[in-house]
């Protein structure tokens, strides 16, 4: 949502707003965090979740033809 | 993101587990180890377990970085505040049991225990209350010690020191391997220890053990496609390193993290409660920062404590040796309620998933 230095505001979905650190990761405004106890420890790669996804599904697809 | 995502799909569930039946053996029992009280969690509360076949076994190893802990240094931590410094912690880690007794029970005599969500609030409150003396209580993996790490290298105010307390997962990894009768067939590796640390680490269990490794995520689908990956291995006749989890586990995991840990602390042999001294599997803070160390500051060191109540099998549970409910304290003498291992205290600890998850039918 904001970032200021290391700290940044985060929503963690449905407009909950906390302070995370954001020391540990090179994440930009819109990117989604993994935050552990207050501290963004990776950026979600949101492609590649759907990617993976879409995969999965062609994979078992094809299995069963 | 969640909508578009459906790592919960129950349709996409049940074609994995149709794959599960078609490539599992048919005959032998195969056991499969996780060590994440949060796969555990995924594991019992979407009752998995009930989609498997009979003879695919899914065992919980040393996954709950609370219920590791040894009495030893929850005593350390009781000490320090019954000295009169401030201890803060996790929540999980209030009611762990020490020797004599929890930082729950010191905090009942009047010691100033606090419970705060992440080492940034402790910080904070050291930073608000010079007059007093403050210890962060750094219990944890791999997951949690990076931001130990960037407090400790962060400067932090002259009356806040560590008491470290974490510990590293591949070398407990490791040592379930060498419990004989225990006969792992896959490791299903944890993903957020996987974030941090990256998939190198893993690489000796296929190339030295020939076990079939999957750093997995923790949706039910993530669970139930790492354990379809680590089944076709076998049924391959193969054992390599793969990565279920590859929208947050990187190769490299996190370099930056992973810097600021080797810059924060040494890596030491450790105690693990139930299991014992492992090598090279817990951290210290480095020379540097022994300011800042809580041990060092206090002289507080405690050498052995009681680990295990009589009676208790935490000491099992912690292994995958045995299920919660082959313990006979199991939801009798020891409930969420009234714990008496370390296992059913922590909300990642085996016995208390499966006393607040499970049921008959998903064990």
């Amino acid at each position: 949502m904001r970032i200021d230095g290391s700290k940044a505001q985060v929503d963690f979905g449905e407009g909950v707003l906390r302070e995370v650190n954001v020391t540990l990761v090179e994440a930009k405004v819109g990117d989604y965090v993994l935050v552990h106890a207050g501290y963004a420890i990776q950026t979600v790669d949101e492609k590649d979740a759907l990617e993976t996804l879409a995969l999965w599904k062609e994979i078992l697809a094809a299995g069963e033809k | 993101m969640a909508e578009k995502l459906r790592f919960r799909d129950p349709e996409l569930a049940k074609s994995i587990a149709q794959k599960i039946r078609e490539v599992a053996p048919k005959d032998e029992t195969v056991k499969i180890c996780h060590v994440c009280g949060t796969h555990e969690w995924t594991i019992t509360h979407y009752g998995l377990r009930s989609l498997l076949p009979q003879n695919v076994e899914v065992i919980a190893g040393p996954g709950c970085p609370v219920c590791i802990v040894p009495a030893a240094e929850i005593d350390e931590a009781v000490q320090l505040a019954q000295k009169g410094v401030v201890v803060t912690c996790f929540g999980d880690v209030l009611r762990v049991p020490g020797s004599q007794m929890s930082l729950l029970d010191a905090k009942a005599t009047g010691a100033d225990v606090r419970v705060v969500y992440g080492v940034a609030d402790a910080v904070e409150m050291a930073a608000r209350e010079q007059d007093k003396e403050f210890a962060f209580f750094a219990v944890g993996f791999e997951t949690t010690a990076p931001s130990t790490a960037v407090e400790a290298l962060g400067k932090p105010p002259e009356n806040f020191s560590f008491l470290v307390s974490h510990r590293l997962i591949p070398p407990a990894m490791e040592l379930l391997l060498g419990v004989g009768d225990l006969q792992i067939d896959g490791f299903i590796a944890p993903g957020h220890v996987s974030a941090i640390i990256g998939l190198k680490p893993y690489e000796l269990f296929p190339r030295v053990y020939r076990m079939p490794t999957v750093v997995a995520g923790f949706e039910p689908i993530d669970v139930l496609m790492g354990i379809y990956m680590l089944l076709k291995q076998r049924a391959e006749g193969a054992a390599r390193l793969e990565n279920e989890y590859t929208r947050i586990v990187k190769w490299e995991g996190n370099p930056k993290a992973l810097e600021m840990m080797d810059r924060a602390f040494a890596v030491t042999g450790g105690n693990w409660r139930g299991i014992g001294r492992l090598p090279d599997s817990a951290l210290k803070l480095r020379e540097e920062l022994v300011a800042y160390d809580a041990r060092e500051k206090f002289g507080v060191h405690v050498k052995q404590g009681k680990d295990i109540l009589l009676g208790c099998e935490c000491h099992l549970v912690i292994i995958g040796k045995i299920k919660p409910d082959e313990c006979p304290m199991f939801m009798k003498a020891c409930t969420p309620a009234k714990p008496v291992g370390a296992c059913m205290v922590s909300s990642e600890g085996t016995c208390r998933v499966w006393a607040t998850t499970a049921t008959r039918s998903t064990r």
